[in-house]
């Protein structure tokens, strides 16, 4: 029994805090997100980052990736979070999962090399205007042209819209709720465009993918079409746990940040850290933080095992998550007064993560009826 | 990660388990002559003090195979392993760690066996949260110690034969930690007047303990004079972490569920109803936080690193979930929720006694505020108040 890490695994942490320290300091982040043409990504990071394997790390061997589990994703994961890296990372490996999964051999070597090597962002497009996360809410049409599917429609909340070269899309085949697709759509498809919203957390991208009479291959369906409905769960499943797993790094580090600045905050002559009102409720989110991170390991393993309970798993992790990361950031801002208010001060950009990280492949409320769900309720 | 039991482990909990299959009937043949043959089988297997060790009694265990011993007694709802709890608790490992030869002789065995009880003489009218603050008196005289003072909330102290008691022995001290002491006491010795505190939910389980000129002799003392603090703290720090606890919350909330799924209110089950399934569903993934954090503790004890304050974590988890079901359960019932007992009353009334219990795990082991400032101050490392 092991519920921990191999050293290997604690070496390749040390090995991405120390990378991501040097070369993305929160300073970094801030100019990256800030800039003058809008929030962004750094090329030049994140091409270094896939040299070093941290991109293709859970990618197959066979087409370029370094072949490792999810288990040892979850640590860089941690780590991008806690400096909230603004990469197109999760995203990426979303869409490699799912042409590895779900793909033929042929597929698998067509897109995966490109999004191992860093020279593809790639990203997995689901919701539409309804905002709901089941099958029902998908609308964007797949009409059968020959070898060609006509796609028409619009993908919204989009992570990496506008940055992705490749986008696997959840479309619909048929008129039953489950009778679903998926198809991936390459950047310079006629008839796609991508564009960014305006996010609240610069450091994560969100936007839309439009589809007007958008002509792909059917050479480009994962899978059968039409009954790809249990894939997009399981994505829409892996999803929410590297959602959680990034955002134990990044409550964690909202503690820490809270935690020093309670230690040098001098009030009444004391360091504020001091007062119950102020030391309880840090505990409080230590004990919440420490929690979501056993129930998102635990989530993580058991879909690399594909464990029977991996669903549930997530669903307990996302939703711990996503109700105590955003109510604890809230507290880390009101901890530091006035100056938690400012833009200056780096603890808002945690708030803003967890804002971004509340809704995302399922909220607490989402999670908790399939919790209730699974346990027979 | 790896979730899976060596060879060696997995050969262990068959063993548990085809004991149980042997010894263990369900509920209804779990008669008086059943618990004797029980307690003689768990005695002759060296599962009654089962990580003590082998020379004193006790079975040699290791941390593993402990919790795989108690998780499968408490999916089968097993008898708790031995009678004597305090004993077994901390009494036990304080004497083992810090007792002379012929005090383990003379009490390991019979809190092995079960043979009486032990009661916990720690807290003071004064001295609750701030135990190091205690002032029961104790003065040496020859060969005797004598003791003035009193005792409060001493659990079953009414049907104990013995007490742990902790006593000041110094009172000019530059630490209130030092200058206390830990004597063995019969509680049957000339002097000691028990008197049971009845509590909210009618009964009457702990109780207050004076003493006046009570003698102990010298012998009786374990460890050090003035040592006590340590004597008693370590034992309690050598709790380990204590997934079993897990299972009995699993059950209380399938309980919570048949209960929800079985009382229909204005036409509807109350399992229908989102907000009871979102709270059933809040308490089951907290109760899963507590058994994964449990798995990660153990996991850091097996590399032998120290067990630090992480079982605070789960003691504030128990805490939320100990009032929370209670107050779940009385949600659901309604009206009804208000009755005690009577044919009225859900199954006689045990939810709601059940909602009145929550105290033993709430205040007797520390309370809430007390864990956050373990965690604050020892993890987190802010000032101390
Ligand atoms: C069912 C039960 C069984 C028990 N059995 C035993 C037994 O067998 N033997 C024994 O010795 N004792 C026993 N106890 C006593 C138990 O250990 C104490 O009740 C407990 O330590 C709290 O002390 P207190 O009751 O004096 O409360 P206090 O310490 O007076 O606390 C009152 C309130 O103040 C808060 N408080 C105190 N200090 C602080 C602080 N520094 N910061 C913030 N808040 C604080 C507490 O959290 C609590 O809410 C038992 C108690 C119960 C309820």
């Amino acid at each position: 029994m092991n519920f921990g890490f191999t050293e290997e695994q604690e070496l390749l942490r040390a090995e991405v805090r120390k990378f991501l320290d040097q070369n993305a300091p929160l300073e970094r982040v801030r100019e990256i997100v800030e800039a003058e043409d809008g929030p962004g990504n750094d090329p030049a990071l994140w091409a270094r980052m896939a040299e070093l394997g941290w991109v293709g790390l859970n990618m197959p061997e066979a087409h370029g990736g370094v072949g490792l589990d999810l288990e040892t994703l979850l640590v860089v994961l941690e780590e991008t979070g806690r400096s909230l890296f603004p990469s197109p990372l999760i995203s990426t490996v979303l869409a490699a999962k799912a042409i590895e999964r779900f793909g033929s051999e042929e597929q698998q070597a067509r897109w995966i090399p490109g999004l191992a090597d860093g020279s593809k962002v790639g990203t997995f497009a689901f919701m539409e205007r309804s905002d709901t996360l089941g099958p029902e809410g998908v609308e964007t049409l797949a009409k059968p042209d020959g070898d060609e599917l006509i796609l028409s429609g619009e993908k919204l909340f989009v992570s990496d819209a506008a940055a992705a070269d490749l986008t696997v899309v959840a479309v619909r085949s048929g008129s039953d709720a489950p009778s679903l697709s998926l198809v991936v759509v390459e950047k310079d498809t006629a008839g796609a465009s991508a564009a960014d919203f305006e996010a609240m957390d610069l450091t994560k991208r969100i936007g839309k993918l439009t589809l007007e009479d958008a002509r792909v291959g059917t050479d480009c369906v994962l899978g059968e079409q039409g009954a790809a409905w249990p894939s997009i769960q399981w994505l829409l499943d892996l999803g929410a746990a590297l959602v959680t797993a990034e955002a134990v790094g990044a409550a964690e580090a909202a503690l820490e940040i809270t935690t020093e600045f309670a230690k040098g905050r001098i009030q009444f002559d004391e360091q504020i850290g001091k007062f119950q009102g102020v030391k309880h409720p840090l505990a409080d989110i230590y004990v919440d933080v420490e929690s979501f991170r056993s129930l998102v390991y635990y989530a993580i393993w058991a879909l690399d095992q594909d464990a029977d309970d991996a669903r549930l798993a997530v669903s307990r992790a996302k939703a711990y998550c996503a109700d105590a990361f955003p109510q604890s950031a809230i507290m880390g801002v009101q901890l530091h007064g006035g100056v938690g208010y400012t833009w200056e001060y780096d603890i808002q950009l945690y708030l803003k993560r967890a804002k971004w990280v509340r809704p995302m492949f399922g909220d607490a409320d989402h999670h908790y009826e399939r919790v209730a769900l699974l346990g027979d309720l | 990660m790896d979730f899976q039991l060596s060879e060696e482990e997995e050969a262990f909990r068959q063993e548990v388990a085809s004991f149980l299959d042997e010894h263990l009937p369900e509920g209804q043949g779990r008669t008086p002559e059943f618990q004797a043959k029980w307690t003689e089988a768990i005695r002759e297997k060296r599962w009654v003090g089962f990580s003590w060790p082998e020379d004193v009694g006790g079975g040699g265990g290791g941390i593993m195979e402990q919790v795989i011993l108690k998780d499968e007694m408490a999916k089968r709802k097993a008898p708790a392993l031995g009678s004597c709890f305090m004993g077994l608790a901390w009494v036990g490992p304080s004497i083992i760690q810090y007792g002379t030869e012929e005090q383990k002789q003379k009490y390991i065995p019979d809190i092995l066996d079960g043979k009486y009880q032990w009661c916990t003489g720690y807290s003071e009218p004064d001295s609750g949260s701030d135990l190091a603050s205690l002032k029961c008196k104790c003065e040496r005289e020859g060969d005797e110690y004598v003791v003035n003072g009193q005792k409060i909330w001493t659990s079953i102290a009414m049907w104990s034969k013995m007490m742990i008691l902790l006593v000041r022995t110094e009172t000019e001290v530059k630490s209130k930690h030092d200058g206390i002491t830990c004597l063995l006491v019969e509680m049957d010795t000339p002097g000691i007047e028990v008197r049971p505190i009845k509590n909210m939910s009618g009964g009457a389980m702990f109780a207050e303990v004076f003493f006046d000129d009570v003698r102990v002799p010298v012998e009786n003392r374990l460890g050090d004079e003035g040592q006590g603090w340590q004597v008693t703290i370590s034992a309690l720090a050598s709790e380990r972490s204590s997934i079993a606890e897990v299972h009995g919350l699993i059950r209380k909330i399938e309980e919570v569920k048949d209960l929800a799924r079985n009382t229909i209110r204005g036409g509807r089950a109350m399992s229908d109803d989102p907000g009871i399934r979102r709270r059933i569903a809040q308490a089951e993934t907290k109760v899963e936080a507590m058994r994964l954090n449990g798995m990660r503790f153990l996991t850091k004890q097996l590399k032998g690193e120290p067990l630090g304050s992480e079982t605070s974590i789960n003691k504030l988890h128990r805490a939320d979930l100990e009032i929370g079901l209670g107050e779940l359960a009385l949600e659901i019932l309604g009206s009804s929720s208000t009755l005690m007992g009577g044919e009225e009353a859900e199954k006689g009334g045990a939810w709601a006694k059940f909602s009145l219990n929550w105290p033993e795990v709430v205040i007797g082991g520390g309370t809430p505020n007390i864990q956050r400032n373990i965690i604050a101050e020892r993890i987190l490392g802010l000032p101390k108040d």
